[in-house]
């Protein structure tokens, strides 16, 4: 009777068909059971999907600020911003000009340092006006942000050394200028000065919004020197109706270092120079690679939390099949003692009954899988929502899916297969 | 067939129930027996004992010079698929599967290619008269049909012996002649056949007889 390999799964396959046979009997009940599963399912890989897209876009978006930058930003101090007398308001704090030389000259493993100045500034190209943000700075800082280059040059270090009224605009504010791309060579007009346009870069993608902020898309980059010449170092703003005045040298200082490693211990070195000489703290010391491996570790976490969720998901609808199963076993006891007097082993009854709960598993996986890839589509689709189904999710899902039908189809199985045939061959 | 000082006691919760108290006799080969005796005598559980379904508490039962008194599951398993065949009171079809399907069930067991016992199915079908009825369910044939379609399956594997269970009980009178006369056939072919029965004129198709009460045989008739 032990038969070769063939011979098995020929009889595999049949007994595979006599399992679906019997659960088409029960059609609506079949179905009612596996959907269960196939929620179960689809929205374990629903939510995966959703989950790794967006935070694929966070750690993309950090990426962008570079993991081997650290990021200076000026902050007005707390009692700057409730006090003064008034209408004129005055305060003078951000980085100063000399927090670059000192960071440049003390901090150990600097490779790169970036100062960076931004002004509100209405611009003028050829009759169109529009609101802009003037960010001074130098050629370096297109490197360390990673904005690529779409036509013409960005600024270079003679820009820096002989004030050259150039500027470069980013391909958004160009098209929102001009309604072209061509914005080469044009003439831009900012706050009373000519710019020569020189360079367009491509503009962020993704909204614009998190913390790089010299990075919004109406951004236009002249060289820091030629910023400070011609626009100075005080500003005046309005706010709740009262003037506010305010001198910052410096917004943003970048400073890129040599290696990954030197990130971290670099940016605490930085915070004690900066001690020093702010004892207001108005400067805010920021780790791009810290907030990567923050995004990372809250992707684990995420990850870890849809597990359960997927864990409990499917233990419900593994509990379906038991209890379908269970009330099976008893509508068919007598089916159960039949076999048994003919001969059946029990280990034949337990595999008849678990190949049942397998199919439907497996079927309820196969459809929850097509539900979990359709829901993610259809998130992009209509809520622009980045998502990424990974294979390893669709694996996961089934393989779970299918294992809850074995988990809760052996017990009703085996409880199938202990029955006394005599006692089986009498139930009514 | 030969069983010695058989013995069977059931425990339900304290008490304790005999209802085998040392039953002996020996059925030749070919034979046609007829167990006799009212509720409760024992003959049922006999009969479990004889078809292997159950063992007994004490003494020995030789089948085909084998001792199976003593054998686990699932050899208690394959010597039914292969030896013997049953015939039921109630029929005892599988409801949702075909009158050829049914027939071939024991088959499936057996490991027999679908085809070759599809085969098989119709020969036995035909053996019973139910050759026309092969795609039928149980619900759509009649009591006498049924027990046919029950005795095609007893026969598909080619037992040596056929163990039946009031075969007539739920059959009208005309019916069970009939499904008596398919005994005789069966018995003049050379089967074995033992029989449990209450009444004496179903009892009479048989050559010998065993007549059992209290757990005792009282009576046999050669």
């Amino acid at each position: 009777m032990r038969s070769p390999w063939s011979v098995r799964s020929v009889r595999v396959a049949r007994d595979v068909r006599l399992g679906v046979k019997n659960l088409l009997l029960h059609k609506l009940r079949s179905f009612l059971t596996m959907l269960g599963l196939v929620f179960g399912v689809g929205s374990v890989i629903a939510m995966l999907a959703i989950g790794e897209g967006a935070s694929e876009e966070a750690i993309a978006q950090i990426r962008r600020l570079g993991s081997r930058n650290v990021l200076l930003r000026a902050v007005k101090p707390v009692e700057d911003q409730g006090g003064g007398s008034g209408n004129a308001r005055f305060s003078v704090y951000g980085l100063l000009y000399a927090d670059v030389r000192r960071i440049e000259e003390t901090i150990p493993g600097v490779a790169r340092v970036v100062p960076v100045k931004q002004l509100e500034q209405s611009g003028r190209l050829r009759g169109r006006e529009m609101e802009l943000r003037i960010v001074g700075t130098t050629g370096d800082w297109f490197d360390l942000v990673r904005r690529p280059l779409a036509a013409g040059r960005v600024l270079t270090a003679r820009d820096m050394a002989e004030r050259t009224h150039v500027a470069v605009l980013t391909e958004w504010g160009a098209r929102r200028l001009l309604a072209t791309e061509h914005a080469l060579g044009e003439t831009l007009t900012l706050g009373g000065n000519s710019y020569e346009v020189v360079g367009i870069v491509r503009s962020e993608e993704g909204d614009g919004s998190g913390m790089q902020s010299p990075d919004a898309k109406t951004d236009v980059y002249i060289p820091l020197s030629t910023a400070r010449e011609r626009h100075g170092d005080f500003f005046s703003k309005r706010s709740q109706g009262s003037r506010v005045r305010e001198q910052v040298e410096l917004h943003q200082i970048l400073v890129e270092m040599e290696d990954d490693s030197l990130v971290e211990p670099g940016a605490r070195a930085i915070e004690r120079v900066l001690e020093t000489f702010h004892p207001k703290k108005d400067y805010d010391v920021g780790v791009p690679l810290a907030l990567l491996r923050q995004a990372q570790a809250t992707r684990r976490t995420f990850s870890i939390v849809l597990g359960a969720i997927a864990g409990i998901s499917l233990l419900v609808g593994g509990i379906g099949i038991m209890n379908i199963m269970l009330a099976t076993v008893t509508e068919r006891t007598r089916e159960i003692g039949i076999r048994r007097a003919i001969g059946a082993r029990r280990s034949q009854i337990v595999s008849q009954f678990l190949v049942e709960a397998l199919v439907l598993s497996a079927v309820g996986g196969v459809i929850g899988i097509a539900l979990g890839v359709a829901i993610p589509r259809l998130v992009t689709l209509w809520a622009g929502m980045p998502t990424i189904v990974t294979a390893w999710s669709l694996a996961l899902a089934f393989g779970v899916s299918v294992g809850t039908g074995v988990a809760f189809g052996i017990y009703p199985a085996v409880r199938a297969s202990r029955l006394d045939p005599i006692i089986a061959l009498r139930h009514e | 067939m030969e069983f010695k000082d058989l013995t069977k006691v059931y425990e339900m919760g304290e008490e304790r129930v005999h209802a085998l108290r040392g039953v002996s006799a020996r059925i030749e080969r070919g034979s046609f027996w007829a167990i006799m005796g009212s509720s409760g005598s024992g003959k049922s559980t006999l009969l479990s004992i004889l078809g292997c379904l159950d063992r007994p508490t004490s003494g020995t039962y030789l089948l085909g010079g084998e001792d199976v008194s003593a054998l686990d599951d699932d050899a208690l398993s394959d010597i039914r698929l292969r030896h013997l065949g049953f015939v039921f009171q109630s029929f005892n079809l599988v409801p949702q599967l075909t009158v050829a399907e049914n027939i071939a069930l024991p088959l499936y067991y057996q490991g027999v290619p679908e085809r070759e016992s599809a085969r098989r199915a119709e020969e036995f079908a035909n053996v019973v008269g139910l050759g026309k009825r092969l795609g039928h369910k149980p619900s759509q044939l009649s009591g006498g049909q049924q027990q046919r379609a029950a005795v095609a399956r007893a026969l598909a594997t080619d037992p040596t012996v056929i163990l039946a269970d009031e075969p007539t009980g739920n059959l009208d009178t005309a019916t069970s002649v009939e499904i008596m006369e398919l005994f005789a056939s069966l018995h003049r072919r050379g089967k074995t056949i033992v029989m449990v029965t209450h009444e004496p004129d179903i009892a009479a198709w048989a050559q010998h007889r065993l007549v059992m009460r209290d757990g005792l045989v009282t009576e046999v008739r050669q």
